[in-house]
């Protein structure tokens, strides 16, 4: 590329190098029946989860149906808040949003009775200690900020128990 | 809920000479092979593909080349407000450049309207440096 030949009235003046170019997705959520139980129970400090007539399996968040047999998930199931890590993921690099100091941790928790893991962050441990078959409990925020979002729930923390055998957790994870 | 990913792009010399020329108030195009100005500006000639360098100013009103009324949304130029995307060819330019018209009504647009910039307060080598357009006043 040549030189630019400039018109005199942008001789001198700093040029542009570069433009703000963001993609902005604004838009509204219908979580539907399932979700909407899930979700106005975490505001009520309240994990609801659904089990599925067939195969007995128990959903969490529930979809109202069961992705393996097709059918509605009509029954509800209050579900515990503790659980097991069944993997994990430190997180090294910080992105726009992120909000967390890194490294932090985000790991799929495995309620107790439930049947399918749920993501979400796990705090007040160092990260070099979290282990797959680690015991975790739920810590929810204060109950006057408690909303309809998973966020009600701020991370899991370890309760203590002794680890789970992690063969226990196969097809789970 | 909102989703927002901070994107940010290089311009390249030519480009980065057309937003600069935005942000100064002023509006420039690139000179090709043919003569012909091409505004808004490209890096290579669509003709010989050889790489263009000669920058020009060209003129702060032009005409509607053709145009689409739109009932506007957020995000867009005149923030939610009905406007016309139409192309407009400057004065001194022989391509023509996709932006906004403001005006009430699709009544009031039509092929060959002269318009003229109207430029933002604060600018900062953006295309939304250039508000809108608006129909010249005293052309008819």
């Amino acid at each position: 590329m040549s030189d630019l030949l400039l018109p005199p009235s942008l001789e001198g003046v700093e040029m542009v190098r570069s433009v703000r170019t963001p993609a902005h997705l604004d838009y509204s959520y219908t979580p539907g029946r399932a979700m909407s139980r899930f979700l106005t129970g975490l505001a009520e400090k309240k994990i609801r989860g659904q089990r599925c007539p067939s195969c007995g399996k128990v959903y969490v968040p529930p979809r109202g149906a069961c992705p393996t047999d097709g059918v509605p998930t009509e029954e509800e199931v209050e579900l515990p808040h503790t659980g097991t890590i069944t993997t994990f993921c430190i997180v090294n690099v910080s992105f726009y949003g992120q909000g967390m100091e890194i490294p932090y941790v985000s790991a799929l928790v495995l309620l107790d009775d439930s049947d399918i893991p749920l993501m979400h962050l796990v705090q007040e441990v160092p990260y070099d200690q979290v282990r797959t078959g680690m015991r975790v409990e739920a810590v929810w925020v204060s109950d006057d900020e408690l909303k309809p979002t998973l966020e009600s729930i701020k991370w899991f923390r370890p309760n203590g128990e002794p680890d789970r055998d992690a063969s226990t957790m196969r097809g789970n994870a | 809920m909102v989703i927002e990913y901070p994107f940010s792009r290089t311009t390249g010399p030519v480009i980065g000479a057309f937003l600069t020329g935005l942000r100064e108030g002023v509006v420039v195009g690139i000179k090709g092979s043919d003569g012909r100005v091409l505004m808004p500006p490209t890096e290579y000639d669509p003709v010989t593909s050889e790489s263009l360098n000669e920058m020009v100013e060209v003129g702060q009103t032009g005409q509607v080349t053709t145009w689409s009324w739109t009932e506007g949304r957020r995000y867009q130029p005149l923030d939610g407000r009905p406007f016309a995307w139409a192309l407009i060819k400057l004065d001194g330019a022989d391509t023509a450049m996709l932006h906004a018209v403001d005006v009430a009504s699709p009544d009031q647009m039509s092929i060959g309207m002269r318009v003229r910039i109207r430029w933002r307060a604060e600018r900062e080598g953006h295309i939304r440096d250039i508000e809108c357009f608006e129909p010249e006043v005293g052309a008819s």
